[in-house]
């Protein structure tokens, strides 16, 4: 059969209906150039490369003291630490086994979703949370407790399919924002105080289907699998429960790997565990392993490197390199080379009395009494570190990053613990200095040497994440209720409102009907503020 | 052998299942053991100090040095809580057998009490010390004097006697870890002295010793003196005789809630 031309015109008409439809969808390309829509924000930190930066201006150092809050929208669950991801106008926003459409201009639900959670499941050594969906396509993807990546239609809610990732009654969870990255999802778990063998995880967007799985213990016959001594490597660790990065031009993948098993006892599992406390760089294809850099080797104070990595290029002796940087929760600020793994600069960002220093290669060199032990040792910083999970932000603009800071000691116990599954495996604890005892900052580090630039003192350790955006701002809030503005420039606090509830989430910008919004949990509440 | 981790979790479930078995009537009631304290302790130190403190002093969950728990009222409501947990925050310790859970609750309860002392002094006499020492000016015992400081209904629950005489005789040294005393002084110049009842990073609120309230933005004030170490109370060491010591310590210690 020859093609008529009413074919052709039927044919071409269909065509343009599909592209009309996929625009409308959020395929990779968009996410990839998240610069080109600033109104939206389509990933957990907007862009792949990690900033949690804003090129929106609407709302900026002379106009922010304005700020008023235009909706509240109550969630089911406590101290909920959701990043939401918004698109044309639409929040979509997670909680533990629960997800929602929520529309921009009035705060009210367009579509819920729920899992029950089993009555057997429990969340070890954290509390019921979700940090946030991603989308790709026509999906929504959430991450559910009792181990299930869902993929959910973003129009309806209605669940499109669903893969087990784990076994939560072996002491697996998932908590985090999955990460859309061309073709795939990738999630990670939770299970640090489990006795777990961590792994990061990518499945085919499409169907759902197993793509590939980066096992963070190495086992038998894999490098690294010497770091470990008999069969330690099977509860050693090594969870994965915060979002990575992702470079599309070298088709890396980089995700920050937790504390190993069990916690404080490192008598039970000699040698540097890699890759616990560590950054991995893996081909997104295949899963493999590209290159690794372990910050604290043979940790035993739960300083879980599951951090949000930056990505970005800058000058280094004059040559620009292409760099990966993180504020890390053992006090160091660390940059590296994102092709090589490469150490370039470190140095402590806060107090820490654990490490003499880090040597040329980035390794610490551990101080005197750097331990936990039976009577207990005052190290800093605590076990939650100098930051923990919630994201830090890269401002192009300032050139600095931008980290939400702990200042706390805590005297650290180390205790035996037998393994018994899916129970804690911690090995020992600590006792928190008194709350007037420590304190809090934002702190902005020049980027690629870590030099302080300012400071903003908050009263205590803060546990919500940082946003920077093109107008000169960056938002954060505190555990005593505030969200805030500061200048980027100089740390200067220009607005505050008191929401009633502790921030434990990451700030977001975007635009309803044009107008620039900025968006923060606080407790069981999502708070929008505009002009 | 090493137990699949299904296999194992299994076996504790079965282990610590509460199904009562078919039997014939029950032998005579035995007195029931005694917790375990010590075993207790150890499971707390596994279990629970990584949120409550090694010693229970707190952390990221709530300090456990205290009579009263908000949420356990008696000894079988705290063993019930630690059985089931509080959703979200607080896991279900469902692996521990009965009489662990028993034991961790008997450990527990013994953070926050202090045990009754045979002590020198007559209890009516230190009641009429009290009275006369003005503490009621700043103190309410039994729902009687001014709320300006701590309650001291049930403070013969919370402090020993050696503790209850050191804060008679040199209040600074011991100071409870959430009271604060503070100066703020405005931008206008004018000082307020007083109990911070509440502060974030822009804002504190404060209670002067009229019992008013004050409330500032930090902005507005140029200066603000956290007097750790300070306190409105005044020292006894020098205005009760030894006697009277002994008599006011006994009816603070005889303290012990309100029934």
């Amino acid at each position: 059969m020859k093609p008529t031309k009413q074919r052709l015109t039927i044919l071409l008409a269909l065509s343009l209906l599909f592209c009309t439809a996929s625009f409308a969808q959020v395929p990779f390309e968009r996410i990839a150039n998240a610069d080109q829509e600033p109104g939206n924000w389509l990933t957990y930190s907007r862009d792949l490369q990690g900033h949690r930066f804003s090129p929106l201006t609407e709302i900026n150092t002379q106009n922010v003291s304005q700020l008023k809050v235009k909706w509240a929208f109550q969630g089911p669950d406590s101290n909920n630490e959701v990043s939401p991801i918004v698109i044309n106008g639409i929040l979509y926003v997670t909680g533990p086994n629960v997800a929602a459409a929520v529309d921009g201009r009035s705060g009210r639900v367009l579509w819920s979703w729920r899992r029950a959670i089993p009555s057997d499941y429990h969340s070890i050594g954290f509390g019921h949370t979700n940090r946030g969906p991603a989308v790709l396509d026509d999906k929504l993807f959430v991450a559910t407790l009792d181990g299930y990546l869902v993929a959910l239609d973003l129009k309806s809610g209605a669940q499109r399919w669903s893969s087990k990732v784990l076994d939560y009654k072996t002491g697996y969870s998932m908590t985090m924002a999955p990460l859309a990255i061309d073709g795939k999802v990738v999630v990670g778990v939770s299970g640090g105080e489990a006795g777990i063998r961590g792994f990061i995880d990518a499945y085919d967007a499409k169907t759902g289907a197993p793509a590939w799985r980066f096992w963070t213990i190495p086992g038998p016959g894999e490098p690294g699998q010497e770091t470990w001594s008999g069969e330690t490597w099977k509860t050693g660790g090594g969870a994965t429960w915060v979002t990575g990065a992702y470079d599309p031009e070298l088709k890396l993948l980089y995700w920050g790997v937790g504390n190993p098993g069990p916690d404080w006892n490192g008598d039970m599992r000699p040698g540097d565990n890699l890759y616990t406390c560590s950054f991995v760089a893996l081909d997104a294809n295949t899963g493999k392993l590209r290159w690794y850099f372990q910050f604290s080797p043979h940790d035993t104070h739960d300083w879980d490197a599951t951090h949000v990595p930056m990505l970005f290029d800058a000058p280094v002796g004059g040559v620009k390199r292409k760099l990966i940087a993180v504020a890390n929760r053992n006090a160091f600020y660390y940059v590296l080379d994102r092709a090589t793994g490469e150490f370039i600069a470190g140095k402590p960002y806060a107090k820490q009395t654990w490490a003499k220093g880090l040597d040329a290669k980035g390794r610490p060199i551990p101080a005197a009494d750097n331990e936990p032990s039976k009577e207990g040792n005052l190290i800093w910083p605590n076990l939650n570190g100098a930051t923990v999970w919630f994201s830090p932000s890269y401002d192009p603009q300032t050139g600095f990053v931008y980290v939400a800071t702990r200042e706390i000691g805590a005297r650290y116990f180390k205790r035996e613990t037998p393994y018994k599954v899916g129970t804690f495996f911690a090995g020992g604890g600590e006792d928190e200095l008194p709350p007037d005892d420590a304190s809090g900052a934002i702190k902005a580090l020049q980027a690629e040497s870590g030099e302080l630039r300012w400071e903003f003192q908050l009263l205590s350790p803060p546990w919500a994440g940082v946003l920077s955006t093109a107008g000169g701002l960056v938002f954060s809030g505190s555990n005593e209720g505030n969200f805030y503005a500061l200048d980027a420039h100089t740390g200067k606090p220009l607005w505050d409102f008191q929401t009633g509830g502790a921030i434990t989430a990451n700030p977001v910008s975007f635009t309803i009907d044009g107008h620039q919004c900025i968006a923060i949990a606080a407790d069981r509440v999502l708070y929008v503020f505009g002009l | 052998m090493r137990v699949f981790p299904g296999t194992a979790l299994f076996l504790i479930l079965s282990a610590g299942s509460r199904a009562t078995p078919q039997q014939s009537p029950p032998a005579p009631a035995s007195p029931p053991a005694a917790p375990d304290v010590a075993a207790g302790k150890r499971n707390f130190e596994g279990h629970c100090a990584l949120c409550h403190g090694i010693d229970g002093g707190g952390g990221r969950g709530p300090s456990l040095r205290r009579a009263k728990l908000a949420r356990a009222a008696d000894d079988e409501a705290l063993k019930s809580l630690i059985e089931n947990g509080i959703a979200p925050e607080m896991p279900p310790a469902w692996f521990l057998a009965p009489e662990e859970i028993a034991g961790v609750a008997a450990y527990v309860r013994t953070l926050g009490k202090v045990p009754p002392e045979v002590l020198p002094g007559d209890p009516a006499r230190g009641k009429a010390v009290y009275a006369r020492s003005g503490c009621s000016v700043c103190h309410i015992l039994a729902g009687e004097g001014s709320g300006y400081g701590p309650e001291l209904t049930e403070v013969g629950a919370r402090r020993g006697s050696s503790r209850l005489r050191e804060t008679l005789q040199n209040p600074g040294k011991t100071i409870p870890e959430d009271f604060l005393f503070v100066e703020a002084t405005t931008n206008s110049g004018q000082t307020i002295r007083g109990v911070r009842l509440n502060e974030d990073t822009f804002s504190i609120q404060l209670k002067d010793q009229q019992g008013r309230f004050h409330s500032f933005r930090k902005s507005e004030l140029r200066d603000l003196k956290k007097l750790r170490g300070e306190t409105p109370m005044p020292s006894y060491g020098s205005t009760l005789s030894a006697a009277e010591f002994d008599d006011l310590i006994h009816f603070l210690a005889s303290q012990r809630g309100n029934p």
